[in-house]
């Protein structure tokens, strides 16, 4: 079937199985490889992007459910206060190490302090425990999230 | 402390390949004289310096998420003289022709490229120098660099390392084991903190990774695995999937784990990776598996209990005689312990993009630990020539030792060649992954020691049963002979027995140690208490006067000093009292070991409420020489390597096996570390000693694991012995 939907600001046009997760319309349609795959399961949080700015697992949303939606991928993230924020708090703190996961760590953030602007320990653990990092750079995720909301460490 | 070499043989061997760069240094200036004005100028392998006096420097190894890709030419950059901030880095291909040989393994980079780099940029400076020298007819001796540019004071000149290339690469090379080097004291990049190179790009979704490999023309290909490891292909049909739209072909091809000719798998080709992966439901595989069935987890154990009651089938170790010194020992200590088989489970799957041309040559773009290996393999598979293979290294998205295997190579290649003039692009889902690794092979010990009347550790042994083939242990399941503290005590006997297994197995990172470590980290602390004391004391007094004690052929040797110097930091770091927590639930433990060459030691503090442990808080202290190279990057690896030995210690369930089979699906059943299990804080200290730098990325992991289960006994009374460690 034809899916009429907007991708990082850009209207895009895209004939797929309805069925095709998004995740897999953006890396193989679409050519944004920037939303990663991870488990295929929605237990990992690699494919997180924002549809209608909530943030979703794309490998667990058939094409069809986005038609007529604003897709923000990795790619475009920045171009939302927040998502700038976040992505330069993470390149301050140089928060990868093999950075595979960072894609869905910065969605799963960028919509956390979209929602809750100065998130306490609890808000922060709820947006990003579905999000794996296997190199476990969890201490500076967390201190990114802090420094993009503007706030100190805590005591 | 007196500076001492800790590199080992296969070190220095490695460093000798890497000498091999040397022939090239030479060899390249021949291709470098005659250059277009604007081209960038090679000065060796690894540097070229533009006409805009940018420096692009090659980084040799592959990135795998241990700053490598920074660090490495961090050293260039110091020797050479360039401020960083005029550093571009390519990522260089697998090619151990003109490289020597590249890995990311056994915390292998720092000890043997620490010289080799830095000489490398100290090279090229000089004859950077020497062509200034020339051009203003003084003498090379009376100038100095700064910031890519050569100085001479006398007279005021400055002429840039741009403005001299063309030049330079035509002056006599240097000899790179003679070339002076810096006084560390007037280092400017090596020691300061560098972000990784590559950052930006990750948090901008740049594809970077192996997956992310798009070629003209490229098709997808979906694994159809035999379920069973070792296990061959019957018979197949796929006619019906044939006729979906989109699939152009199904390839029978094997892992290189099946005997020649025979095939353990099914590539599903077509023009997206979703309807290759979707199109496996109809196809019809049947598989031969008689002769991996009987393997079971439940059967392991089984017969792992059954060998531990019996005497050890081959001795690893004996000194003395441990029987007859258990026999007059004041006090008696044993306890079994064991691990299980673990997965590597990287966040990037499994993947590889081959082209195979019409000359019979072949293209990878790989996620590899190990190029060299990988061509190796490819090439026997293929049966080609190694020198028909060409390797370009992607970022990795995770590694862990997973990817020091090659399967994927030799995979994708046959794909390729039944495809020629395509890109094909393999990519494994999340359970092929699980169910194709090189597992982490499971343990058992038996642990027994003997303490005199005053407290004394006097006698030990160890009954190790353990996975082998042809007598000896597979990939992984070794244990060293020299364990401490075996060749301390006078009485030592290791003994191992054996069993079989079909899975493969292979290193996870810090491999071995991050079970041996706890095995006897475990079981130290359970002689200290038996002595009195606590583990720390028991390893001041059982590590006795600062020497180097004797190691296996080939390895490092082990220092008692460093030892005890990162011990007695460690409780100094973390005011460690060694008496109980006054408040219920809390508990800490501690844990040393020391492996690829580093000394850490470790403390974990722990709340146990109904049953639940979470961790507080770990303290490191660490001895790896006399460097730190990227404090930035070293304190994110050994962050990150405590945490990932906290994932095994309490998160990561064993894979079970049934029928031959792994049964791990997803992150369901192999649960990883998410965040709500991460400590408050993981915080660090350092031993600086004059020792040649090591690498920190495995070292730092394992003592984590035994001072978790000893904060736990501390915590709770509950001695815990087998991991992962859990509560009944």
């Amino acid at each position: 079937m034809a899916v009429a939907l907007t991708v990082n600001r850009k209207k895009r046009m895209v004939e797929a199985d309805p069925e095709k997760p998004l995740l897999w319309v953006l890396r193989e349609d679409l050519s944004l490889v920037g939303t990663k795959f991870g488990c295929g399961a929605g237990l990992c949080g690699a494919c997180t992007v924002l549809l209608d700015g909530v943030a979703v697992r794309s490998c667990q949303t058939p094409i069809s459910e986005a038609a007529g939606k604003q897709v923000v991928t990795i790619e475009d993230v920045a171009s939302l206060p927040v998502g700038k924020k976040v992505v330069d708090a993470w390149v301050e703190l140089d928060v990868p190490q093999c950075g595979y996961c960072q894609a869905g760590q910065i969605m799963s953030a960028t919509a956390l302090l979209t929602d809750t602007p100065k998130p306490g320990p609890d808000d922060i653990l709820a947006g990003m425990n579905g999000n794996i990092c296997r190199c476990a750079t969890y201490l500076r995720i967390q201190k990114a999230i802090r420094k993009a909301a503007g706030m100190g460490e805590p005591a | 402390m007196t500076a001492a070499s800790v590199i080992n043989r296969r070190s220095f061997l490695v460093a000798s390949l890497a000498g091999g760069a040397a022939l090239t240094f030479e060899a390249s200036l021949a291709i470098a004289a005659t250059p277009a004005a604007s081209d960038p100028v090679a000065l060796g392998v690894y540097i070229r310096i533009a006409a805009d006096n940018t420096v692009n420097i090659s980084s040799r190894n592959p990135e795998i998420g241990q700053g490598i890709k920074t660090m490495l030419p961090m050293l260039i950059a110091e020797e050479l003289d360039v401020a960083w901030d005029q550093v571009r880095i390519t990522q260089a291909d697998g090619d151990a022709k003109r490289y020597g040989f590249q890995i990311a393994g056994g915390s292998t980079a720092t000890p043997t490229q620490w010289l080799p780099m830095r000489q490398a940029g100290a090279a090229a400076r000089a004859m950077l120098v020497a062509a200034a020298a020339k051009q203003w007819s003084v003498d090379a001796a009376t100038l100095t660099t700064d910031a890519g540019s050569v100085i001479h004071k006398a007279s005021g000149r400055t002429v840039t390392y741009a403005a001299l290339a063309a030049v330079a690469a035509t002056v006599p090379a240097v000899d790179l084991a003679k070339v002076p080097l810096k006084d560390p004291a007037t280092f400017r990049i090596i020691g300061k903190s560098v972000r990784g190179v590559d950052t930006p790009a990750i948090v901008r979704g740049t594809p970077l990774f192996g997956i992310d490999t798009m070629l003209p023309g490229m098709l997808h290909a979906a694994l159809v695995k035999c379920p069973v490891i070792g296990g061959t292909l019957a018979s197949f049909d796929d006619a019906a999937v044939r006729k979906i739209p989109g699939i152009l072909a199904v390839v029978p091809i094997s892992s290189g784990q099946v005997p020649a000719g025979k095939h353990d798998a099914l590539a599903i080709v077509g023009q997206s990776w979703w309807t290759a992966s979707k199109a496996r439901e109809k196809l019809v595989a049947k598989w031969d598996t008689a002769e991996q069935t009987g393997f079971s987890t439940a059967g392991y154990a089984k017969q792992a209990a059954a060998l531990l009651a019996a005497a050890p089938q081959a001795d690893l170790f004996k000194a003395g005689n441990a029987d007859a010194a258990l026999a007059k020992a004041a006090k008696v200590v044993t306890a079994d312990y064991s691990y299980p088989f673990l997965a590597h489970a990287t966040l990037e799957p499994q993947n590889c993009t081959a082209q195979w041309s019409a000359d019979g040559k072949i293209e990878f773009w790989a996620p590899t630990q190990a190029p060299e290996w990988g061509r190796k393999e490819v090439a026997t598979m293929l049966g080609i020539a190694p020198e028909a293979i060409t390797i370009h290294m992607t970022r990795i998205g995770g590694g862990f030792g997973r990817r020091l295997m090659n399967d994927y190579m030799v995979l994708a290649g046959q794909v390729a060649k039944a495809m020629p003039g395509r890109p094909i692009k393999l990519v494994f889902d999340r359970t092929d992954d699980l169910r194709n690794d090189y597992y982490r092979p499971a343990g058992w010990h038996r642990m027994t020691a003997g303490l005199d009347e005053k407290g004394a550790l006097v006698a030990l042994k160890d009954h190790f049963v353990t996975f082998a083939a042809g007598g000896k242990p597979v990939r992984a399941a070794e244990m060293n002979s020299t364990e401490f503290p075996g060749p301390v005590v006078p009485d030592t006997h290791f003994g191992q027995s054996f069993l079989a297994t079909n899975l493969t197995t292979g290193w996870l990172r810090a491999p071995t140690s991050n079970a041996m470590a706890f095995v006897f980290q475990g079981f130290l602390d359970e002689v200290a208490e038996a002595a009195g004391i606590d583990l720390p004391e028991l390893m001041r007094r059982t590590l006795g006067v600062p020497r180097e004690l004797k190691p296996e052929e080939g390895d490092p040797p082990f220092h008692t000093g460093r030892a005890r110097a990162v011990i007695d930091a460690v409780c100094k770091f973390a005011a460690w009292t060694g008496k109980p927590s006054s408040t219920p639930g809390k508990g800490r433990g501690f844990g040393f070991y020391f492996s690829h060459r580093g000394y850490f030691a470790e403390i974990v503090d722990v709340t146990v409420t109904d049953g639940a442990v979470k961790v507080d808080k770990v303290w490191i202290a660490g001895d790896i020489g006399s460097q730190v190279i990227n404090p930035l990057n070293a304190e994110h690896q050994m962050q990150g390597a405590a945490i990932d030995g906290l994932a095994q210690a309490l998160v990561w369930q064993p894979v079970v096996q049934e029928a031959g089979a792994v049964m791990a699906e997803n992150f369901g059943d192999f649960p990883l570390l998410r965040l709500d299990a991460v400590p408050g804080d993981v915080a660090i200290t350092w031993v600086k000693t004059d020792f040649p730098p090591t690498g920190l990325g495995e070292p730092t992991l394992p003592p984590v694991i035994p001072a978790t289960a000893n904060a736990i006994r501390a915590a709770t009374g509950k001695r815990l012995r087998s991991l992962p460690l859990t509560l009944a």
